[in-house]
């Protein structure tokens, strides 16, 4: 029978390799989408609750954070998108190593 | 609440939110109007301006109103606007209903009772009388708007900080008043000292607010840890006397509280050491420092004891700083004062020094006195402020004071308005400063406090001295100006004079409120405060009995209160037995006390208008005494911005830089020299000893360049970096919490 | 024995982690996004496995549809299309690997170690029948209205800035910077 845990370390296994992606990618697209990746991971832990939790045939809050979620995503995404888009135009690259102007 | 006193009911009343509400509402509509480029025309933006304060005025003298309606002991009006925090467990009540979170809860709730009346009528009332004066003051400004946006602004903080029920809302509004003012000061931040003197108060404040915030988080937990967890202050003032006796660290909880938030007081109040930041605020144009700077915002600390009455009275300790720490301000300030050219300045140093006379009357616990003093000082030093400013407006935009003289011709309204309020400020009967400043002074002298009434009683002198100076100076005397000053010379429109010939007439006869008994009154102002400050006003500085902590003062408890009060002081006033034995003779006394200041007032009024006017070459050779070390120093204010710009700015900053050279070049030093030596190391045995160890030595000095290299990667500047390491971070933290912890 | 629908599970999540490997793990970016489409996918089969049909959807129209398009096309328009090597290359892969084993290591340990719920007892299945759309409906425009208006408005304000951010006064930018 497959339970709430089953989903939770599903969830958590997509969580860690969204985290693996943005540590470890030099591509800020690829950064970009580890993140989404990581959403994805809080969202379908949102849906696993609400499917396990007391009131589930009746009450469906869990869905509604994982849809807005999506929405905040489908945000997230096209504002990143837009500064990787002004970065390259400066900087003619996506990498994130081009970003350390804090250092100075 | 097991342990928990409820405090007696509030009625409620739900227009109070809208005192507030409406400078609010002037404030964003304003605002809006700055924003997008001021299209509206002039005569609306004062009308907002204005009409919002007027309509706050309108409610809050319902208010009072509403108020004097009720018994004496239910004078307490409520509105909770909404449940801010709600936190803890459910609570069973006893009547079986389940309250979801209840122990805890902060409402956004504004309170109406004597005090907060007091102090919502002097806000709304000078606030307003002052925005009229600006609608001339800053005609020709250009940030008209946004003058007015910021003076609304601050109208609804200094609003909410008066009004709120508890210490959060007190506290928005105390933040909020902090920004107005920083904001205000740097109103033409165009110049860079106005903008340098903004940021002065800023940080400043802050000081003194990071000790406000030890203070009531103190407080919180203390009473917490007793069961009850609240911020409401009547609840707070139900149960205060669960923390007497609870120790921390060897000291008093309630003594270490009320230092706290001293700190706090001290801070937005202007006193001793923090007072540096009032002075330099003259920066800002004239009307904000009357409203902010002289009657509303400074006074926040001294209404802040006076709500936290109960708190004080438990400390006879904290007490005592408050009472010596304003004295000594009071002192201070009024000699620095002596010596200023600058009319704002003099005006400020003065008013650092009527603070310390407020913080003396809340020290040796006479609160309904400090209160008092500060609506009396509101009156008469917004006066005084405006009356500088139309000085100033006339001048052309002169402040010193040594480049004016004779104006009494050239401004006449001006000048008389100005000569009552100073009359008022120098304490001359039956001026208004005579008796509030009168009665802290008999109040230190009645506790006990002697040396803080002799104190005083200079600094009364002092006071009545550099104000009759200023007058000298600035109306009195040979016109020092210059040609084109004099031709632009012209009195102040209507709309400055009429607040100033109001605020006149307030700074009159706003004293008669609170005649003491002695002169045959009956100190309406000191009744009127009984309910909230405790007994007949006055601190019960033996510990509280038990059963006067509900609110309810009835006879039994004020009598209850006078017994505890002549008990707290019996030996050191030779007239204590005068006092118990009913208070006829002791009436001798204070009115003796009362001639006295007036004397020594009238004296010093004399002497300084003999010397500066009559007489000006003994000024001169007072300014050149002992090699004009003295005058120097006080012309330099003690040079106290000085030792604080060397003692902590300076510090503060060389260890900034000392840390970054630190990284720079010790940290990147020993990581690079260690790889720099390795090599050479290496190098050096290559030739030697190439055959055997040359790959061993190369290793290892790679090893550790490679390693320089990676430590100097720690500060890449590379953001994926930082949030690797703050992962980690997160990481390790778990497995201590989860697996060592 | 398993069941169908416990098979399904297993499917579903093996694609979901499979892909997701090889989006953090991949060397051609091109081939990244690709599987990012692929769990995203499988992540919309588990939410069918939840009964949580409309989100599901939701899942695939928004992401798999919106998103994605959108990465694709960032990918694409950064990358000269002659250049066949659309790399993706890694910088400290290994400590990388090492915080998320660690990081794994513990949410795991957390899950399995935690009573969730109190250890009651799981709902009863519901049958096919049961629709979430109805409920997300109601919640949407009842007790969750405000927070839906506030999420259509943080829309309207990130479609703004991504219009502002991108428009063509950021090349003056682009000049000073050379």
């Amino acid at each position: 029978m497959i339970g709430l845990t089953h989903y939770l370390v599903v969830a958590a296994v997509l969580f860690v390799l969204g985290l693996l992606t943005v540590v470890s990618r030099r591509n800020t697209i690829a950064i970009l989408m580890g993140v989404e990746l990581m959403l994805n991971a809080g969202s379908l832990n949102f849906v696993a609750f609400n499917r396990f939790a007391p009131g589930f045939p009746s009450a469906f809050d869990g869905q509604i954070f994982s849809l807005f979620i999506i929405v905040l995503a489908a945000a997230e995404a096209a504002v990143a998108l837009a500064i990787i888009f002004a970065f390259y135009k400066i900087n003619r690259t996506v990498d994130a190593d081009a970003a350390n102007s804090l250092m100075h | 609440m097991e342990h928990g006193t409820t405090a007696t009911v509030a009625q409620t009343a739900g227009y109070l939110l809208f005192i507030p509400l409406l400078p609010l509402i002037g404030a964003l509509l304003l605002g809006a109007n700055a924003y997008f480029g001021n299209r509206l025309p002039k005569i609306l933006v004062s009308l907002v301006g204005c009409g919002t304060i007027l309509l706050s005025l309108c409610l809050a003298i319902n208010v009072f109103v509403d108020l004097q309606g009720l018994p004496e002991s239910e004078r307490v009006l409520e509105d909770s606007l909404y449940t801010w925090i709600k936190a803890g467990d459910d609570v069973q009540l006893t009547d079986g209903t389940l309250v979801k979170g209840g122990t805890f809860s902060v409402d956004v709730g504004f309170l109406a009772d004597p005090l907060s009346s007091v102090m919502m009528l002097v806000v709304c009332g000078v606030g307003f009388l002052i925005h009229v004066y600006s609608t001339g003051y800053m005609a020709h400004d250009p940030g008209y708007s946004r003058f007015f946006c910021y003076l609304n602004l601050f109208t609804f903080a200094m609003l909410l900080l008066v009004m709120g029920n508890n210490i959060f809302v007190l506290f928005v509004g105390w933040e909020g008043v902090g920004f107005c003012s920083y904001a205000l000061i740097s109103f033409w931040y165009k110049e860079m000292p106005n903008a340098w003197a903004g940021m002065k108060a800023f940080v400043v404040n802050r000081i003194g607010d990071f000790g406000f915030i030890i203070g009531f988080m103190l407080l919180f937990w203390s009473l917490g840890s007793q069961g009850v967890w609240t911020m409401n202050f009547r609840e707070l003032a139900a149960n205060a006397h669960l923390l007497a006796g609870m120790q921390w660290g060897g000291i008093n909880v309630v003594t270490l509280i009320a230092l706290f938030m001293f700190v706090g007081a001290s801070g937005k109040s202007a006193q001793i050491p923090l007072y540096v930041w009032l002075p330099d605020a003259m920066a800002g144009p004239t009307p904000v420092s009357a409203l902010i700077h002289a009657a509303t915002m400074v006074t926040a600390g001294v209404y802040m004891i006076g709500r936290m009455n109960f708190l004080y009275s438990m400390s006879p300790f904290a007490l005592s700083v408050v009472a010596t720490v304003g004295v000594c301000t009071a002192l201070f300030a009024a000699t620095i004062g002596l010596a200023q050219n600058d009319i704002k300045k003099v005006l400020a140093y003065s008013t650092v020094s009527q603070l310390g006379y407020m913080f003396l009357a809340m020290g040796v616990g006479a609160f309904s006195a400090g209160i008092f003093h500060l609506m009396t000082h509101a009156f008469f030093k917004g006066l005084l402020f405006l009356g500088a400013g139309s000085v100033i407006h006339a001048m052309s935009n002169e402040q010193d004071m040594r480049k004016m003289g004779g104006l009494w011709k050239m401004i006449p309204w001006t000048y008389g308005t100005f000569l009552v309020a100073t009359i008022a400020i120098c304490g001359i009967w039956p001026f208004a400063g005579f008796f509030s400043k009168d009665e802290i002074l008999w109040k230190a002298w009645e506790s006990g406090h002697h040396l803080h009434w002799l104190l005083g009683f200079i600094a009364a002198g002092l006071t009545a001295f550099y104000m009759v100076r200023l007058m000298s100076l600035t109306f009195w005397g040979k016109n020092r100006s210059t040609e084109e000053q004099k031709q632009h010379l012209h009195e102040s429109p209507w709309n400055m004079i009429a607040p100033l010939v109001i605020l006149a007439v307030l700074a009159f006869g706003g004293g008669w409120l609170g005649v003491p008994e002695a002169l045959g009154g009956n100190n309406r102002f000191h009744h009127w405060l009984a309910p909230v400050m405790g007994g007949h006003g006055e601190a019960h500085v033996t510990a509280l009995p038990a059963d006067d902590t509900d609110g309810h003062h009835d006879a039994a408890a004020a009598e209850n209160a006078h017994n505890a009060e002549a008990e707290a002081h019996p030996a050191p006033a030779p007239h204590a037995e005068e006092v118990q034995a009913g208070g006829h003779g002791s009436h001798t006394v204070e009115r003796m006390f009362a001639l006295a200041s007036v004397a020594l007032a009238l004296f010093a009024a004399v002497f300084g208008y003999w010397i500066h006017v009559r007489r000006r070459d003994i000024a001169e050779k007072a300014a050149s005494f002992l090699g004009g070390i003295p005058h120097r120093l006080l012309l330099n204010k003690y040079y106290v911005d000085e030792i604080y710009n060397s003692a902590v700015v300076q510090n503060l900053l060389r260890t900034t830089r000392l840390m970054s050279n630190f990284d720079k070049y010790i940290v990147d030093g020993i990581v690079n020299g260690m790889a720099v030596l390795t090599r050479a190391t290496a190098t050096i045995n290559g030739f030697i000893d190439k055959l055997f160890v040359d790959g061993a030595v190369n290793l290892v000095g790679n090893a550790i360049i490679a390693g320089g290299n990676r430590i100097r990667r720690l500060q890449t500047g590379q953001i994926q970096q930082y949030l690797y390491v703050l992962g980690a971070g997160v990481t390790i933290i778990v497995i201590v919490g989860l697996f060592i912890l | 024995m398993s069941s169908p629908a416990d098979l399904l599970f297993y499917l579903f999540a093996a694609i979901t982690i499979a892909s997701a490997a090889v989006v953090a793990l991949g060397r051609n970016i091109l081939h990244s996004v690709f599987f990012l489409l692929v769990a995203f996918t499988g992540v919309a089969g588990l939410f069918v496995l939840l009964h949580a049909d409309f989100l599901a959807a939701v899942q695939v129209i928004v992401y798999v549809g919106g998103i994605l398009v959108l990465i694709l096309f960032a990918v694409m328009m950064t990358r000269k299309v002659r250049t066949p090597e659309v790399s993706n290359e890694a910088v400290g892969l290994w400590r990388g690997l090492l915080l998320g084993a660690t990081a794994l290591v513990l949410l795991v340990r957390l899950i399995l170690n935690s009573s969730w719920f109190g250890g009651r007892p799981v709902a009863g299945v519901p049958g096919p029948e049961l629709t979430t759309v109805d409920g997300l409906g109601q919640s949407l425009l009842g007790g969750y209205l405000f927070p839906f208006e506030v999420a259509s408005v943080v829309l309207l304000a990130a479609l703004v800035a991504a219009a502002v951010l991108v428009r063509k006064e950021a090349r003056g930018l682009d000049e000073s910077a050379d």
